[in-house]
């Protein structure tokens, strides 16, 4: 247990300001590398600390940061809390940070653990850590299972075989260095393999950190003309549902980002423009932010008037939204109809003022996203900061790889390296054993006595 | 008590099991079937290898006895991998087949506290649980404190050719009918595994001229720390390579299902070893392959017997008579022995403990094939821990168990134990996670001080240890204490042996980190008044410094889960919480410490946390 852990402790979207918490004896250590102010090591105990989480130069977030030095802490050893500001992608890339810097992501309950072990809970107490453990590590297995369903868990497994190919390659060469047939691999073999591993991680790295980040939830644009109802439309979601709607500091306060759950299906609400400010800020922004919006969407909600005839910007947006999923709403059906016959598969009629035809629309959206829907089959990328970190450490290990093949280290010295890579892919897809090795080794090669 | 052990079985287990516990000064009787056949070597000629090599290293630097007798006997010995990196390099030696066994026999003949007795253990006596005696064949019981399980193959043991099943040992002898009763009987799981051995041609029937010749090195090596070579490099015996032929691979295609393996037999339940299957399966399973090797080995000086390996197979005679003659020179080979199969009987090595004493008898220990492993050095080593834990536990000492990241043998018995077998186990340095730490050359720093502390390693070794350790520092002081400077005359002699040249001083340590460098190069800057050996090790341990750094740190995390010890009394079905599949797999194996519960396949994470807690709450363990 002399490992330092990480966790984002807050409930993922919860509220505005999330907290990271790191526990164990380098939490003040690693903080202090990417806190840009001051020197962490060097203050008080439980003192708070105002500046920013910097990274290679880049500035991510503006932070409070807590420090507290074993043993009055939660888990008795030194406890770091930083305060994030920013949305929970920023807060995320600050764990991803802390974890590629050396902390371990915490395990369900982790923390508990810990108090509890270090005679920080009663006894009494620990049948209730042990439930919790099991409960969240077996929901967290579910989830980690469909995180990684999918292409990315084949292209990481293809990763996988492909080093196991070549561990294998060495190692049948040290354990039956006397067979002539099987060649040995060569420095320039070695530097191929690993460029083209390291070629297709840095995409993935890529990839998931764009943002195409699906799995977390459903990335659901709220479009429409102004006046149509948007943010009535929201307001009557919001009232029903735990929801969460956050602003993204220091920016200019006219993009909305939040979570919507709705019968367990969750809805990330993206650059839903200005939708709480006046209307005719929105309309400055314009049809050209809208249909950019619908671009980066993975579900649509595009909001009809039924009191007014279809506008040339309605219709652009109609024309854009057949290329998406897409729910289109038709709002104000209170009202006399005006708007003329919309053909659709997707239709639910509503009205937001009197709250009718609500419920259709939540199951509209839970029946389009069932969950194997959700499982986003074609992602190419990782949506968790845990596999994020881990193929940032292979791509650590990489480096040393090469420069193993850089300075003409021994083949049998740099596999090791190469290994670890492995095994680091393999705690990514949950495949981790020694005893894969042995069978590709013995199905690889032909030997024998 | 007449003896306080008794060890079953004159193998390689059994002779360095009866070898420990009588240096350590206990009275012991080994029963053997056949005295001539005591360190007999049924199967290859040869002595060390991959890994193997390193585990004969680590008996001899604990105070077991294959590696100088090793030494006694070879009739060739060569350094593998010796151009890759020093993790992997092992000894292997072709050992005589004769002489082998007959010095073996001579040092347990003059060892004190040691007798022979000629006979078949066919039943073991107990009480409440712990062993008190044998019974042999003629009914004849013998009492004693502790028992050495070291049956081999012999355990029911069948021997398979073609579609015929005999029931009988390895050259001819009689197996042990009942034993294994006894151990189902005593709560053992009684597994069955399969093993064979390839035919042996008259070395005056074959055609040398068109094999290639495989020489031993031309450098002398022992394998143990103690011994001055005994062999002449020039009387070294050579082995010979050749390969299969079209003709043989459209033979055996043609006639397998004669073959016991595929359908000859159809009461097969032995499980076969994957890293030596018979030619038959590799041509079944390799079909692309136009060839296969084989290695003609020499296996005495003193016959004409040469071991085909390479060439194992259960099929009929008639058929690997013309097996054998499609082979290039050995057209008119007469065969001597044919190959065959040979189906035993083992136990489940789940049902041991750390120590190799079994957990559902006291004081009754097994080692070697009847653990499920296959080879004379993995046998030769647990023997020694069997023989070292039953001594220690005579004396009520702390028992020796090895970790993974200290000894090869750490590694093979945690594997046993921890996970069973399904097929004969063989070493293999990929099993090793932590095999730059378990070197061929630094067996003798990491386990002599156990040797000497249990009693096996005597002062004079024990001074000549703590020498060399004093000497590898002194050097490593040396190299940093010397620099280099940048002048004219330093740097042009860099640029002569294509090392970059240097602007600032730089101590001689840090030059010996380039690639390029050698101990050899200082020289051209000081005299290094150390033997070889010493040199060996402070260039390794600078040369590789980042590399060992490294593997230490992941040792020292896996040590620190060893150290939370779980209490062997745990009822794990008191933890409600723990999965079912996890709770299954640790009644079966009972690990005694985190470090080895985390090993066991289908034990998570969330089981050993909830593992932990339940025993803070009910042990009150810190695990801090």
């Amino acid at each position: 247990m002399n490992d330092t852990i990480a966790a984002i402790s807050t409930t993922t979207g919860a509220g505005a300001i999330s907290i990271i918490r790191i526990s164990g004896p380098e939490a003040i250590q690693i903080t202090n590398k990417i806190f840009k102010e001051k020197d962490l090591t060097k203050v008080q105990s439980h003192t708070i600390h105002y500046g920013h989480i910097e990274y290679k130069g880049k500035i991510e977030d503006e932070v409070l940061v807590t420090i507290m030095k074993s043993p009055k802490t939660f888990t008795t050893e030194d406890v770091v809390e930083i305060n994030c500001h920013g949305s929970i992608i920023v807060t995320k890339k600050i764990l991803e940070i802390l974890l590629t810097l050396g902390c371990r992501l915490a395990e369900p309950g982790e923390f508990t653990k810990r108090a509890f072990l270090n005679g920080r809970i009663d006894l009494i107490e620990a049948e209730g850590v042990m439930d919790l453990i099991n409960s969240k590590s077996e929901s967290e297995k579910k989830l980690a299972l469909n995180q990684i369903e999918g292409k990315v868990s084949n292209l990481i497994k293809d990763l996988r075989q492909k080093i196991l190919e070549v561990l294998a390659q060495i190692e049948v060469k040290i354990d039956y260095p006397e067979y002539e047939d099987i060649e040995e691999i060569t420095y320039r073999d070695l530097k191929q393999n690993i460029e083209e591993v390291e070629t297709e991680i840095k995409r993935i790295i890529k990839e998931s950190e764009n943002g195409k980040i699906i799995k977390e939830g459903i990335k659901t644009a709220i479009v429409g003309r102004p006046n149509v109802g948007k943010s009535s439309l929201l307001n009557n979601l919001l009232q029903e549902e735990k929801a969460i709607v956050t602003d993204i500091a220091g920016t200019t306060r006219d993009i909305v980002e939040g979570t919507i759950i709705i019968n367990g299906v969750k809805l990330d609400l993206i650059d839903t423009a200005g939708i709480r400010k006046t209307e005719d800020v929105v309309e400055s922004i314009g049809v050209n932010k809208s249909l950019e919006t619908i671009n980066k969407a993975d579900l649509v909600l595009l909001v009809l008037n039924n009191n007014e005839e279809l506008t040339e910007y309605d219709k652009e947006l109609l024309n854009k939204v057949k290329t998406k999923k897409h729910i289109i709403i038709i709002n104000k059906i209170d009202l006399e109809k005006k708007l003329e016959e919309i053909k659709d598969q997707n239709i639910v009629e509503i009205s937001a003022l009197n709250n009718n035809g609500i419920e259709e629309l939540k199951n509209k959206i839970t029946e389009m996203y069932n969950l194997e829907e959700i499982e986003s089959k074609d992602a190419t990328y990782l949506t968790n900061a845990r596999g994020i970190s881990l193929l940032k450490q292979s791509e650590e290990v990489i480096t040393e790889v090469k420069n193993g093949i850089q300075t003409q280290q021994p083949i049998d010295m740099i596999e090791i390296d190469l290994k670890r890579i492995w095994e680091l892919l393999g705690e990514i897809t949950g495949e981790t054993y020694q005893e894969e090795l042995i069978n590709q080794l013995f199905s690889q090669f032909c030997l024998g006595k | 008590m007449e003896y306080e052990v008794i060890v079953v079985g004159g193998g390689h287990a059994g002779c360095e099991a009866a070898l420990a516990t009588s240096r350590l000064g206990h009275k012991t009787l080994l029963v053997t079937g056949n005295i001539k056949n005591i360190a007999d070597m049924p199967c290859n000629p040869s002595i060390g290898g991959s890994a193997k090599g390193i585990v004969v290293r680590e008996i001899d630097a604990l105070g077991g006895e294959m590696g100088n007798n090793a030494d006694k006997s070879h009739i060739q010995i060569k350094m593998l991998n010796s151009s890759k990196g020093p993790a992997v390099r092992a000894l292997r030696a072709q050992a005589d087949k004769i002489t082998y066994p007959k010095n073996m026999q001579e040092t347990l003949k003059n060892q004190e506290n040691l007798e022979i007795k000629e006979s078949l253990v066919e039943d073991l006596m107990t009480e409440e649980g712990r062993i008190t005696g044998v019974i042999l064949e003629n009914n004849e019981k013998i009492k004693c404190n502790s028992v050495i399980l070291t049956t081999g193959t012999y355990l029911k043991a069948d021997i398979l050719i073609g579609s015929t099943r005999h029931r009988e040992g390895p050259h001819g002898e009689r197996p042990s009918q009942h034993l294994s009763d006894a151990l189902d009987r005593l709560g053992f799981k009684i597994i069955r595994l399969k093993t064979g051995t390839p035919q042996r041609i008259d070395k005056n029937s074959i055609d040398f001229t068109k094999t290639r010749e495989e020489r031993g090195d031309d450098t002398f090596h022992t394998f143990s720390y103690y011994n001055e070579p005994m062999y002449k490099i020039e009387d070294q015996v050579p082995c010979h390579l050749i390969y299969t032929t079209p003709e043989t691979h459209r033979i055996i295609k043609e006639n397998l299902n004669k073959s016991s393996m595929y359908g000859g037999l159809d009461d097969i339940k032995g499980v076969g070893p994957r890293y030596c299957p018979s030619i038959e399966d590799k041509i079944v399973r390799f079909s692309d392959k136009e060839r296969h090797q084989l290695f003609l080995e020499p296996e005495s000086l003193y016959y004409d017997d040469i071991y085909l390996q390479g060439f194992s197979t259960s099929m009929p005679h008639d058929i690997q008579e013309k097996m054998v003659h499609s082979l290039p020179g050995l057209e008119n080979a007469k065969i001597l022995k044919y190959a065959y199969a040979i189906e035993y009987d083992a136990i489940d090595a789940k049902d041991l403990k750390q120590t190799l004493e079994t957990k559902i008898i006291e004081n009754l220990y097994t080692a070697g094939q009847i653990n499920g492993t296959s080879g004379y050095e993995e046998a030769a080593c647990q023997g020694l821990i069997a023989g070292i834990n039953a001594a220690l536990k005579l004396e009520n000492r702390e028992p020796l168990i090895l970790k993974r990241n200290e000894a090869y043998i750490g590694v093979l018995i945690d594997d046993l134990v921890t996970k069973g077998v399904r097929d004969p186990y063989r070493l293999l340095t990929s099993r090793a996670e932590y095999r730059l730490l378990l070197r061929h050359d630094n067996a003798d720093l990491r386990l002599s001080e156990y040797g000497h502390k249990i009693g096996l390693i005597n002062e004079e070794k024990y001074n000549k240890l703590q020498n060399k350790k004093q000497q590898i520092e002194e050097l490593k002081e040396l190299l940093k204490t010397n620099k280099i400077t940048p002048t004219k005359e330093t740097n042009e002699f860099l640029s002569s042996i294509n090392s970059a040249q240097i602007k600032d001083g730089l101590s001689l340590y840090d030059l010996l980190r380039r690639p390029e460098v050698t101990m050899d190069t200082l020289k051209h800057f000081i005299e290094i008044p150390y033997n070889d050996l010493v040199k060996e090790q402070v260039e390794i341990s600078i040369k590789y410094e980042g590399y060992i750094t490294k593997a230490n740190k992941e040792a020292e995390k896996m040590i620190n889960l060893e150290n939370k010890k779980i209490p062997e009394d745990i009822d794990y079905d008191k933890i409600h919480n723990l999965a079912s599949e996890a709770k299954q797999k640790l009644k079966e194996v009972r690990p005694t410490s985190i470090g080895q519960a985390i090993r066991i396949s289908g034990v998570n994470p969330a089981d050993i946390s909830i593992i932990m807690i339940y025993l803070k709450k009910e042990y009150n363990h810190e695990f801090k």
